[in-house]
């Protein structure tokens, strides 16, 4: 705790009564502040948390509640509730399909990012030359923007003229259609996905870096443990929080961001691209099926947090809190 | 009750009609004086109308439509434009009924002409001619295309949508690597079996690595109709209410386009991008491809070598769909700002300015007269190619356009897909697909 950046407060009695501005003259304060004292403690905190409340409510939870009321409308006219576009899903699909490719998604990109992550903080941790570029370097592809790195991958995956398939042509591999065969376009905007997000997560591992002690490198230095060891039985441990944290973050992202298929491949071919919240897109606005799109939703969102929730479990246990 | 108004004006003739016209208006208004009338609103106090407009091609095309409406707002003081341009066609489908959703509609939206079934449905738009209130204005909405106005008029002759950028598919092919091959560079594929055979020439003769390509992410159905079309087929009732895919003619067509890649390997296999096709022509890539006139501009400014524009191969017939974007008006928006957006959409495409945003883009100019213009006469003399895509019109179809257009796309795009990239063949997909729409459309039938 830096202590020195707090206020220092004089009379810290004073503080708790007023709740308002420390310092100043007593005298001007009555005058301008008066009014302020009548009003009772349990109002003034309301006001207070006033304005992020009606922030919260209008953007969040009022959105929510909405969400779910319209997925619970039956199709057709009349204002009858019911279940029809949950059922409709169970037999739809285009949503069976995105939802598998969803989870298929999650389940490569989010471990082999992290393990990519960790790997590229370990290695710019230590004392290496350029260091602080070689830190930006990796980071950059967190800080481009998604349809600007999209629209470059789409060029590279290009049958004809796409990098990737030159470079396979010069070591005599034979092209590809990366981004036009259902069998290789989730694994091209996987390989997309996880460019973009080991950088970001790379960021919170060196964070997490800097809270170990170097007590413990060097106690394993002095009982001359390798280094393999030493990361597999301190470092990796020791990071488990920021596994948890970056994993949830992955997870969410993974199902989150999908701004690139909009510039790659629209979902195709045949759907084989097709990933939930673009599905959900498709369906709210040019097929203009909002209460389809809200039902998908809440199963999303329902899915993001039991994902979390197995997340957290699953790792509490194993993980090593200081 | 704008039709009210148009019959009583035709009785009485033009002159009077005026006069008629701002008396019933100024009845209208009565009581409501926040409304300026479009004959009242002056330069200090303009009618305020917002147009939302997609750019689907190359090019730097913002600064042309700013340049268009700085002129009609020179002409028209009394009307204020905000020209927003929102992204693609689906991204301005959204902005548009988003903003319409929020209760601020923009008086005019340049959407696809296939969302008109979908717009009318949605009761979003209004039709023109309840906006057309003199003799003059009547010829206008008459001075189309009539293969244009197929996609902007209803089965009983209602107008919905005046056309704007409009476009057919064409053949652009690399007239070096045709010569490099020993093939006649001035002779694009004529019928089935001479782009199979000239393909196949082109790409084992010359540098190019694919004879042909046709591009199908996205919007595969739109290049489809080229070959239902040249097989003699509409895939489509003119009610926009049945599809025919399980046709045979149709499934030929399909098994036509997928043997390109499977059976004569003259063509990339599984799906193309719309988007990037063209840059694998300007690359020298592939000698053929087919994709729409409004690439014209941008093919022309950026190809380093000869290159042709050609008119659909025939196979029982020549043809393409026609495409493109159509202007609509708003129903949500207040009388004053339809009339006004009609005002600015009529200055639009009038020939001079519909022939300068066509040599702008390579669109097709939407009315004759536009052709005539000095301007373009200068233009296609020095650029004879930009005429294809107008002397094609005669072999055009309608672009497939129906109720529940999404979800009709989603389905007939991902049966076409699932067969270019071999995963079921033609036939299964095609007739799946057609059952399914039916199924979709029949509460329209």
């Amino acid at each position: 705790m830096k202590t020195s950046f707090e206020p220092a407060a004089a009379d810290p009695a004073e503080g708790v009564t007023r709740g308002v501005t420390p310092g100043g003259d007593p005298l001007a304060r009555r005058s301008f502040l008066a009014p302020l004292r009548r009003i009772p403690n349990g109002v003034f905190a309301w006001a207070l948390i006033l304005p992020a409340m009606v922030i919260l409510l209008g953007f969040s939870v009022v959105p929510m509640i909405t969400t779910v009321w319209a997925s619970l409308q039956e199709p057709g006219i009349g204002t009858s509730i019911g279940p029809a576009n949950y059922e409709r899903m169970v037999n739809d699909p285009v949503f069976l399909q995105s939802l598998r490719n969803n989870l298929l998604f999650s389940l490569v990109t989010v471990p082999v990012s992290l393990a990519i992550a960790m790997l590229m903080a370990v290695l710019v941790d230590r004392e290496i030359r350029a260091r602080g570029f070689l830190r930006m370097a990796l980071f950059t592809p967190a800080m481009l923007p998604v349809i600007a790195a999209a629209a470059i991958f789409l060029a590279f995956y290009q049958p004809n003229f796409g990098l990737i398939n030159v470079i396979a042509q010069s070591i005599g591999v034979p092209r590809q259609n990366w981004l036009g065969n259902p069998d290789t376009v989730l694994p091209s905007l996987m390989v997309v996905m996880i460019w973009k997000e080991a950088g970001f997560f790379m960021l919170f591992y060196l964070a997490g870096l800097q809270t170990i002690s170097p007590e413990l490198n060097e106690a394993s230095t002095l009982e001359g443990t390798g280094r393999w060891t030493h990361f597999r039985r301190v470092t990796f441990p020791l990071l488990m929080p920021t596994t948890l944290f970056t994993s949830i973050v992955g997870v969410a992202n993974s199902f989150k961001q999908v701004d690139f298929i909009f510039v790659m491949t629209q979902g195709g071919p045949n759907n084989a691209s097709n990933l939930l919240l673009y599905n959900i897109y498709l369906q709210a606005f040019p097929n203009r099926n909002p209460d389809y799109a809200a039902a998908m939703t809440v199963v999303l969102v329902s899915i993001l947090v039991a994902l979390a929730v197995i997340q957290i479990r699953m790792f509490d246990r194993r993980i090593h809190y200081r | 009750m704008s039709h009210r108004v148009r019959n009583r004006r035709r009785s009485i003739g033009r002159p009077l009609a005026a006069l008629g016209a701002a008396a019933v208006l100024l009845a209208a208004c009565n009581g409501d004086d926040a409304d300026t009338r479009l004959e009242d609103a002056t330069a200090d106090d303009p009618i305020e109308i917002t147009m939302y407009y997609p750019i689907a091609v190359g090019g730097p095309l913002e600064n042309v439509v700013d340049g268009l409406i700085a002129d009609f707002e020179d002409e028209n003081p009394n009307i204020n434009v905000t020209p927003v341009y929102s992204g693609n066609y689906d991204d301005t489908t959204v902005q548009a009924t988003t903003a319409l959703a929020a209760g601020e509609p923009p008086a005019t939206t340049v959407l696809l002409s296939t969302e008109m079934f979908a717009l009318i449905d949605d009761e979003i738009i209004v039709p023109f001619d309840d906006l057309a209130v003199t003799d003059e204005d009547e010829a206008w909405l008459d001075s189309f295309y009539d293969e244009f106005m197929a996609n902007s008029r209803d089965a009983e002759g209602t107008t919905w949508g005046i056309p704007f950028q409009r476009s057919t598919i064409v053949q652009y092919y690399n007239k070096e690597a045709f010569e490099q091959a020993g093939l006649d560079p001035n002779r694009a594929p004529e019928t089935w079996d001479e782009l199979v055979e000239i393909a196949t020439a082109v790409q084992e003769g010359s540098d190019v690595s694919w004879g042909v390509q046709m591009p199908s992410s996205g919007f595969p159905y739109w290049l489809f109709q080229t070959f239902t079309t040249q097989m003699g087929v509409e895939v489509v009732s003119p009610a926009g209410n049945e599809v025919y895919y399980d046709k045979p003619e149709v499934i030929e067509a399909l098994e036509f386009w997928y043997s390109l890649s499977d059976e004569h390997g003259v063509h990339p296999p599984h799906v193309v991008d719309w988007g990037t096709t063209p840059e694998d022509f300007l690359q020298q890539e592939v000698g053929i491809i087919w994709t729409t006139t409004g690439n014209l501009s941008r093919i022309r400014a950026d190809a380093t070598f000869d290159f042709g524009v050609a008119p659909m191969p025939s196979n029982v017939q020549p043809g393409s769909p026609t495409g493109g974007g159509n202007f609509y008006i708003f129903a949500d928006a207040p009388e004053q700002e339809q009339r006004a957006a009609f005002e600015l959409i009529r200055y639009l495409t009038q020939p001079e300015q519909a022939a300068e945003w066509s040599i702008e883009t390579g669109y097709v100019a939407p009315t004759p007269e536009a052709w005539e213009t000095e301007a373009m006469q200068e233009y296609v003399a020095d650029f004879p190619e930009a005429e294809v895509a107008r002397d094609q019109l005669v072999n055009t179809v309608r672009e497939l356009s129906t109720y529940q257009r999404g979800s009709v796309y989603d389905l007939i795009n991902d049966a076409l897909q699932s067969a270019l990239t071999g995963q079921v063949t033609p036939e299964e997909a095609l007739t799946e697909a057609n059952e399914s729409i039916n199924e979709l459309l029949a509460p329209y039938r």
